[in-house]
C-alpha cells in the first residue's frame, strides 16, 4: 500500500518536477552532473542504471578518486553520492576534505550506506550531508531525493544571486545619495570633488589597518562601511557657512574663522534636529564625526576641546584623513603639496595632535595611500552626479565662482554638441607631452582611440595617414609661425573601408613668453565627394571628349610645364594632320570621318611611351610631345608608319612637322610654329611624309589656326 | 527457472527486490551481473593474508551488494561476517567465512542455473 502510495504522489509530481529539473539543467540541454563514489561496481551501476536517463554520470571507486573529480569540476558538480566503506579514503575523510575546501555548501552530498548506525548517521549530518539513503535503498526514492536535493540547491544559489544583487543596488544607491548631498556641500566649497572620495578611501585604510595593528579598537566589517559612510557627512555643516568665508582666497580674519569654526557644530546639530531614526548607528556615528572632526589629541581643537580617547575613534580617523587630504589638494587659500611632505607635517604636529596609534598607522599605510587614491575606485559616472548636483545649484542664489564654473559647464556643453553634430573630426595637439586628442565622433571615424600617446610613433594612426604621410603634416606645422598660425591641407586618410579626401585646417598655439609653439587644435572635414567631382570635372575639361586624348589646352599646359621642369632636356614637338580627312567626310558621312579621327588616335597611342604627351588640337589635327636620348628620326619613322594604314576604305595617311628643343629651346610657342611650318612644308611638298624644321622654313605658311586662339 | 524461483533457491526476497527495483528486467540484469562481482574474491584474499581492512571491506561490499539485490541469506551472513571484522580479527571469523562461502556459492549456482536455462529458453 505504501508504495502504491507513493507511486501516485511520485507520477503527479513527476511531471512539474521533470520540467524543473530540465529548465535548472539549463543551457543547451546539458545534464547535470553527479558523482557517485563507491567501492562496488555492482553498487555503482545500479545507481548509474537510475539516474542515467536524468543525469550525467561520473564515477569513483575510492575516496581519494572521489576527491580528484570533485577538485576538477567543482561547483560544475550538483550532487555527489557517497558511500562510506571505501578503501584510500573513506566516506568520511571526503566529507572532512570537502569541508575543509568549503565545497561543502555548494556542492550536495547524499550519503548511501548500509552502516545505518545512529551514530554513523549523525556523523554525517555533521559534516554536512543533504540526505542519508540507507540500504537496501528503492529505485524511486533514490531518484526522488536527488532531484529534490539538487533543486534545492540550484534554487538555493539562484536566491543568493538574487539577494546579493540586491543588496549591493541597495547600498550602491544609498552610497550615491550620500555622495551626491555631500557633494552639494563641496561643490559650493569650490573643492575639487575628489575631497570626500579620498576622506572615505583613507578613512578606510586607517580603520583596516588598526584592525591589524590592535586589539584595544577592533571594527566589524559593518562597522567600518558604517564609519566610511558617515565620514562623507563630515563638513555637511559648511552649508551653513557664508559663501565669502568659504570661498574666501587669502586668510580668514580672526572673526571669520570664528565663523568658518561653526561648521562642525551646525553640521552635528542638523543630524541632531533630523526627525527620522535617531538611534540609528550611522546618525551616530555620523553624528560624531561631524562634531569632532576637528578635535585634537590633545584638547587644542574645537568645539568642545575633548581630549585623547573622549574623542570618538572614527571622529579621529576621519580627522586624520581629512586634515592629509586638505595638505594635498588645492584649495582656494593654498596649493597642493606633496604627499611626503604632508605626512612630515602632520608627524611633527603642524595640524594639531592626533593619537600616536593613528599617526603610526598612517606612517605603515603611508606607502599604500599614493598608490590607492591615483586609482579610481569609482566605477559611477561621475558626470552624472555632476549634473545633479548642478540641477541642485540652480536653485540657489548664483555667486560669482559658480556662474564661472556654470558658463564653462555651458561651453563645453556647447562644444560637445556642435561636435556631435558635424562629421567633422576634430583634434587638439599637445607638444609636450606629445598627447594628440580626437574628439569622440573623430576618433571612431576614424577607428582610433580619442587619445593617442607620442602620435609621431603611434602604428595605428601612422597608417591612417599612410597615404598623405605623417611627415608632410609634422612639416605644416613647423611652417607655421604666430604671425601666421592657420594651417590647411588637403589629403586622403585611410579609413576601415577606403581612401578618402579631407581637408585637415588647424590653427597652432603659441605661448605668449617663449613665443614657442605649444601645440595645436583643428578638425579635419571630410570633402571626398566634392573632390572627387572636381577631380572628374578636371579630367572632362582637359580631354577631348571624342578620342580621349588630351585636349590643346591642357596638353599645352603639361608642355609647358616639362620643359618649365627640364629646360635643357631633348625634347620633340611634333603636330601632324590627316591627308584628305575633308574627303572622307564628304565620301563616308561624318560618323565614319569620327571614326577615322578615334582610330587615328588609338594608333598614335599605341605607338609611344606612356609619359609622352599626345593631344588632339583641333579638327584632324594631333599634337604628340615627347623626350629622347639618342637619335629621334627612327622613332618619328616608326610612328609615321604605325599611324599610316587603311581604315575601311579609307586610306589613311598623315603629314608630320617636328621641332627639336636642341635648336629651338625650352619655348612652346616657339616649338609649335616651327613644328606646324615643317608640317606645312610636309603638304605643300605632296603630303604624305614628315620632316623636321629648319630655318629654311622660317618664313612658311602655318597650317594651323594662329596660336593666340587657344590662349584663352 | 523463473527468476522468482532463482530467488527461492539462494534464499532471498523476490518481492522485496522488485519492489524496489520497479521492472524485473532490471533485477536479472543486477542478478546476471553478480556472477562478476569480484568482492569475494578480494574476500578469499583478505582472510588468505589475514589483511583485516581488505576482508572488512570486502564483507561489507558484499553485504551490500546482496542488500540492494534482495539476497537475504547472503546478506545475514556477510553482515555476521562484516561485524565480526569490524574492530579485529574476531574468533568465529574462520567459521563464518565459511558459511559465507557456502551462501556465495549456492546464491551463483542457483544464478548460473538461472542463466543456462534462460540461455536454453531463448536458443
Amino acid at each position: 500500500m505504501l508504495y502504491n502510495f507513493e507511486e501516485i504522489c511520485y507520477d503527479n509530481g513527476n511531471f512539474e518536477e521533470e520540467k524543473e529539473v530540465a529548465f535548472l539543467a539549463g543551457k543547451e540541454g546539458e545534464k547535470y552532473k553527479i558523482l557517485i563514489a563507491d567501492d562496488s561496481e555492482m553498487n555503482r551501476s545500479i545507481l548509474a542504471d537510475i539516474l542515467e536517463n536524468e543525469y550525467e554520470i561520473l564515477e569513483a571507486e575510492n575516496g581519494m578518486q572521489a576527491m580528484e573529480i570533485i577538485d576538477a569540476y567543482q561547483q560544475n558538480l550538483s550532487l555527489v553520492l557517497l558511500d562510506i566503506v571505501m578503501p584510500e579514503m573513506d566516506g568520511f575523510d571526503v566529507l572532512a576534505k570537502m569541508n575543509d575546501k568549503g565545497y561543502i555548501s555548494d556542492i550536495p552530498v547524499i550519503m548511501i550506506s548500509s552502516e545505518n548506525s545512529a551514530s554513523c548517521v549523525e556523523r554525517a549530518y555533521e559534516l554536512g550531508v543533504a540526505d542519508f539513503i540507507s540500504r537496501p535503498f528503492d529505485a524511486l526514492i533514490v531518484r526522488r531525493r536527488v532531484d529534490n536535493t539538487i533543486l534545492l540547491y540550484a534554487k538555493q544559489k539562484k536566491l543568493i544571486g538574487l539577494a546579493a544583487r540586491q543588496i549591493y543596488e541597495k547600498e550602491r544607491q544609498s552610497r550615491l545619495m550620500i555622495e551626491i548631498l555631500s557633494h552639494v556641500v563641496e561643490f559650493r566649497n569650490g573643492e575639487s570633488g575628489q575631497h570626500i572620495r579620498r576622506v572615505r578611501l583613507l578613512t578606510e585604510l586607517l580603520l583596516r589597518h588598526l584592525n591589524q595593528r590592535t586589539e584595544e579598537y577592533h571594527f566589524s566589517q559593518q562597522e567600518i562601511a558604517s564609519i566610511c559612510t558617515a565620514s562623507a557627512l563630515h563638513d555637511i555643516g559648511k552649508i551653513a557657512i557664508p559663501e565669502e568665508i568659504l570661498n574666501k582666497p587669502g586668510r580668514l580674519t580672526e572673526a571669520e574663522f570664528a565663523v568658518m569654526r561653526t561648521h562642525s557644530q551646525i553640521g552635528a546639530q542638523m543630524l541632531d534636529n533630523l526627525p527620522i531614526q535617531q538611534k540609528d548607528p550611522l546618525i551616530k556615528t555620523a553624528y560624531g564625526i561631524c562634531r569632532w572632526h576637528h578635535e585634537r589629541y590633545d584638547g587644542n581643537g574645537y568645539p568642545d576641546g575633548l581630549q585623547g580617547d573622549q574623542i570618538p575613534i572614527a571622529a579621529q580617523v576621519v580627522a586624520l584623513a581629512d586634515v592629509y587630504d586638505a595638505l594635498t589638494s588645492d584649495r582656494v587659500y593654498k596649493k597642493a603639496i606633496s604627499h611626503e611632505i604632508a605626512i612630515q607635517m602632520i608627524l611633527d604636529g603642524e595640524c594639531g595632535a592626533f593619537h600616536p596609534l593613528l599617526l603610526s598607522c598612517l606612517t605603515e599605510v603611508a606607502d599604500m595611500l599614493k598608490e590607492h587614491l591615483s586609482e579610481d575606485d569609482f566605477a559611477d559616472d561621475p558626470r552624472r552626479l555632476r549634473s545633479v548636483v548642478e540641477e541642485l545649484l540652480q536653485r540657489e542664489e548664483l555667486t560669482a565662482s559658480d556662474r564661472t564654473l556654470r558658463l564653462l559647464e555651458q561651453e563645453r556643453m556647447k562644444y560637445d554638441v556642435f561636435a556631435s553634430l558635424t562629421n567633422e573630426i576634430q583634434f587638439e595637439y599637445t607638444i609636450t607631452p606629445s598627447v594628440l586628442v580626437l574628439s569622440p565622433a573623430g576618433a571612431s571615424q576614424l577607428d582610433l582611440p580619442e587619445v593617442i600617446k607620442d602620435p609621431y610613433h603611434d602604428k595605428q594612426l601612422i597608417s591612417v595617414l599612410s597615404a598623405c604621410g605623417l611627415d608632410s603634416l609634422v612639416a605644416l606645422l613647423k611652417s607655421a609661425t604666430p604671425a601666421k598660425p592657420e594651417v590647411a591641407y588637403e589629403c586622403k586618410l585611410c579609413l576601415e573601408k577606403e581612401e578618402r579626401w579631407f581637408r585637415i585646417v588647424f590653427r597652432t598655439i603659441w605661448s605668449e613668453e617663449t613665443q614657442q609653439c605649444t601645440g595645436a587644435m583643428g578638425k579635419a572635414m571630410d570633402i571626398h565627394d566634392s573632390r572627387v567631382k572636381t577631380d572628374d570635372l578636371e579630367r572632362m575639361a582637359s580631354t577631348d571628349q571624342l578620342t580621349g586624348l588630351l585636349n590643346h589646352a591642357s596638353s599645352k599646359k603639361r608642355v609647358e610645364a616639362l620643359l618649365a621642369k627640364n629646360p635643357t632636356g631633348k625634347f620633340a614637338l611634333a603636330i601632324f594632320d590627316l591627308d584628305d580627312f575633308k574627303a572622307a567626310n564628304d565620301t563616308f558621312g561624318h560618323q565614319f570621318g569620327d571614326e577615322v579621327l578615334v582610330q587615328t588616335a588609338k594608333r598614335l597611342r599605341r605607338s609611344i611611351r606612356s609619359n609622352d604627351i599626345a593631344a588632339r588640337v583641333g579638327g584632324d589635327e594631333y599634337l604628340l610631345f615627347l623626350e629622347y636620348t639618342s637619335e629621334l628620326e627612327p622613332t618619328i619613322r616608326r610612328i609615321f608608319s604605325a599611324l599610316c594604314g587603311k581604315y575601311g576604305d579609307f586610306t589613311v595617311s598623315v603629314s608630320l612637322g617636328v621641332a627639336l628643343t636642341e635648336t629651338l629651346g625650352a619655348d612652346y610657342d616657339t616649338l609649335f610654329q616651327a613644328a606646324d611650318k615643317a608640317l606645312y612644308t610636309v603638304k605643300r611638298s605632296g603630303r604624305g611624309g614628315y620632316c623636321f624644321y629648319d630655318e629654311g622654313m622660317q618664313d612658311t605658311f602655318s597650317v594651323i589656326s594662329p596660336i593666340e586662339d587657344i590662349k584663352g | 527457472m523463473t527468476l522468482k524461483q532463482c530467488y527461492e533457491l539462494l534464499e532471498g526476497d523476490y518481492e522485496d527486490v522488485l519492489g524496489r527495483m520497479r521492472k524485473e528486467a532490471l533485477v536479472e540484469k543486477f542478478v546476471l551481473k553478480f556472477l562478476n562481482d569480484s568482492s569475494f574474491e578480494t574476500l578469499r584474499q583478505g582472510i588468505a593474508t589475514r589483511d583485516r581492512e581488505t576482508a572488512f571491506r570486502a564483507a561489507h561490499t558484499i553485504k551490500g551488494v546482496a542488500q540492494n539485490l534482495g539476497f537475504t541469506k547472503l546478506c545475514e551472513v556477510s553482515n555476521l561476517l562484516t561485524e565480526e571484522l569490524r574492530q579485529d580479527w574476531g574468533e568465529s571469523v574462520a567459521v563464518l567465512v565459511r558459511q559465507v562461502e557456502a551462501v556465495y556459492e549456492r546464491t551463483t549456482a542457483a544464478i548460473l542455473a538461472y542463466k543456462e536455462e534462460c540461455a536454453y529458453e531463448k536458443s
